[in-house]
């Protein structure tokens, strides 16, 4: 009994709240209402102001022209400017003519092309390779502390000494030329390039794929593989059969963030090629393209940067749609 | 029967033993290029040779480069972006977990989508506010943009480990006389300090890790390590300071390496309970 027993005890019982797990659909505690409420309200106003006003300030500041120059020839500043600055982005237009090529105008689609390839690419080598990595290390065998130590050091090295280890690795006299006996001249041309990209990123980030499949490979009880054995099937029947729908939820909630992460990427090709590989955008990400558009115009880049957000948005929500993703955290949660 | 065992071990231990040299090898490249005389970079011998501290001499040798300066910026706005990210995190996580209270499912929604947000959106409106409000530079233009990632980030994974609490403690707390502060604060808070302190381990690496904003709000005398690495310069010019970055990279790197060591069981666990991304 604590210390001020003597207050009234007697009386807490009957203003205990009944169990948590009510019948749906009971009438909430106003209190707990109001408590709850101002508990949450300071995260809300902090996103509120570090995410909510950016954004809006960003799409308000996209139907605003930036210091451009007039019919009559003279420098004007600002003004509303309408959907000018997306026409200057989907359609490539500068003007009233098509943006010359080599300016960030004509270059939208191309780097959408790029952002998405690397999507692409990069999730699906990580996932193969996850979903392996993850079934080795939810085997039995000795050091398995070590391993799970081990596949955490990439995902723990900040992306920007990733970047730069691997811009040594892949340099003209680096480790990877040298063990395969390349020539590689790897950040000189637009294939090579992005294919040193995609490996940095893929060793970077496939551990963190790994480890939410193998939480959701644990997830899964080993009487299911039992009976299925039992019962005759093959390993190549119980893996399609149990593994891979069991396992889906988690797999689709780690490709989820991982796409999103993958579109919108910077800190690698920004840090290995700067965007470009000898010449050209052939590395250029849409959130490269929005930095280096900053320099021609607040503006403009206000509206590709919600370009890049709607595209972000877009996909996360075919993901939730189509693929069920359900990371909201609502669901009960995996026993370890 | 024993054939297939034996093969299946054989298999699982070269699994394993890709998993470790995938992880491994890279970082230890850069530690054993960090130790290596700048004259010998492209050495490819395996195993150190020419060994030298000179890198690290260089590193933070003051009249070239801010290094030192920068691991204390980072230092400085990852403890503060980590303790804003979870005073306040903590406060959602509980309500989140343990209330039941409308727009519940609204508001963890807001929370998701405010983590999927792309940084590069925040960059052009808050490089235009700071410059006009003179905080272009500052600490702050770097901290406020991190909590946007830091909190959802912690209000899920507290939120997650919030859930699987022995929450009757509290109400047995309750009963014995105490407020629902002291409940909390004296009873619960104790045991969710594993929790919590992995949360903070994960928002700490996020903002160590930041670059993209850092690297566009920052000046010289507040920029934090992430971008004195990319921006490095070495002790010759014209020639690629790569063993001064490695000792840079080596620098940045261990302290992160000692944590993933040290909390290995509890990094996975955080990273895995809230699906958070990492």
């Amino acid at each position: 009994m604590s210390s001020n027993a003597s207050g009234s005890p007697a009386s807490a019982p009957a203003r205990r709240r009944l169990p948590r797990r009510r019948a749906r659909g009971s009438s909430l505690d106003p209190h707990e209402t109001r408590r709850a409420l101002l508990l949450v309200a300071p995260a809300v106003a902090v996103l509120a102001l570090v995410i909510g006003y950016p954004v809006v300030r960003a799409v308000w500041m996209s139907f605003q022209a930036d210091q451009h120059l007039d019919a009559n020839g003279t420098f004007v500043q600002g003004g509303f400017a309408g959907l000018d600055n997306y026409k200057h982005w989907l359609l490539q237009r500068c003007g009233d003519v098509a943006c010359p090529p080599g300016s960030t105008g004509s270059s939208f689609w191309e780097v959408v092309g790029i952002t998405l390839f690397f999507t692409v690419v990069t999730v699906s080598i990580e996932l193969v390779l996850g979903f392996w990595f993850a079934v080795i290390m939810n085997g039995k065998f000795r050091g398995r502390g070590l391993v799970r130590a081990a596949v955490l050091i990439p995902w723990a090295i900040p992306t920007a000494v990733t970047a730069k280890l691997w811009y040594f690795i892949f340099s003209y006299d680096g480790i990877a030329n040298h063990l395969f006996g390349a020539h590689v001249v790897w950040f000189g041309d637009k294939w090579a390039a992005r294919s040193a990209i995609i490996v940095s990123d893929v060793w970077k980030t496939t551990p963190f794929m790994a480890l939410l499949i193998l939480a959701g490979l644990q997830l899964i009880s080993d009487d299911v593989y039992e009976a299925a054995k039992v019962d005759g099937a093959s390993a190549w029947q119980r893996f399609w059969s149990i593994t891979v729908p069991l396992v889906k939820p988690a797999v689709v909630v780690a490709l989820l963030f991982r796409t999103l992460d993958v579109l919108r990427m910077y800190d690698l090709p920004a840090i290995m090629t700067g965007g470009g590989a000898g010449d050209g955008n052939d590395t250029t990400t849409l959130s490269i393209l929005v930095i280096n558009e900053i320099r021609n115009g607040f503006n403009s880049a206000a509206a590709l940067s919600t370009l890049t957000f709607l595209l972000v948005f877009g996909v996360a929500f075919l993901f939730i749609k189509f693929l069920g993703a359900s990371a909201t955290g609502a669901e009960p949660k995996a026993k370890r | 029967m024993m054939t297939s065992s034996r093969w299946r071990t054989v298999r699982t231990y070269l699994g394993v033993a890709v998993i470790v040299v995938w992880g491994l090898a890279p970082f230890y490249w850069m530690l054993v290029t960090a130790f290596r005389d700048l004259q010998f970079t492209f050495d490819a011998t395996p195993w150190p040779t020419h060994v030298t501290m000179d890198n690290f001499r260089t590193v933070f040798d003051t009249s070239r480069n801010h290094f030192g300066r920068s691991l204390l910026n980072s230092v400085l706005i990852g403890v503060v972006t980590t303790a804003i990210g979870l005073v306040v995190g903590i406060f959602t996580a509980y309500a989140m977990a343990r209330l039941r209270f409308p727009a519940k499912n609204a508001i963890l929604a807001v929370i998701l989508a405010a983590s999927m947000f792309p940084g590069v959106a925040l960059v052009t409106p808050l490089f235009q506010l700071f410059r006009n409000i003179g905080w272009y530079g500052s600490y702050q233009a770097m901290i406020i943009p991190d909590i946007s990632f830091v909190l959802p980030l912690t209000i899920y994974t507290l939120t997650a480990f919030f859930r699987e609490m022995p929450w009757e403690l509290e109400e047995a707390a309750r009963i014995d006389g105490a407020t629902k502060r002291q409940a909390f604060t004296k009873i619960m808070l104790p045991l969710a300090a594993p929790g919590v302190v992995t949360t903070a381990i994960l928002a700490f690496i996020a903002a160590w890790n930041e670059f993209l904003i850092a690297s566009q709000l920052s000046n010289d005398s507040t920029q934090p390590v992430t971008v004195a690495i990319a921006s490095f310069t070495g002790s010759k010019p014209h020639v690629e300071p790569y063993t001064a970055v490695m000792a840079a990279g080596t620098v940045v790197t261990i302290p992160l390496i000692l944590m993933v060591l040290a909390f290995q069981r509890r990094i996975v666990d955080g990273l895995t309970a809230g699906g958070v991304k990492g």
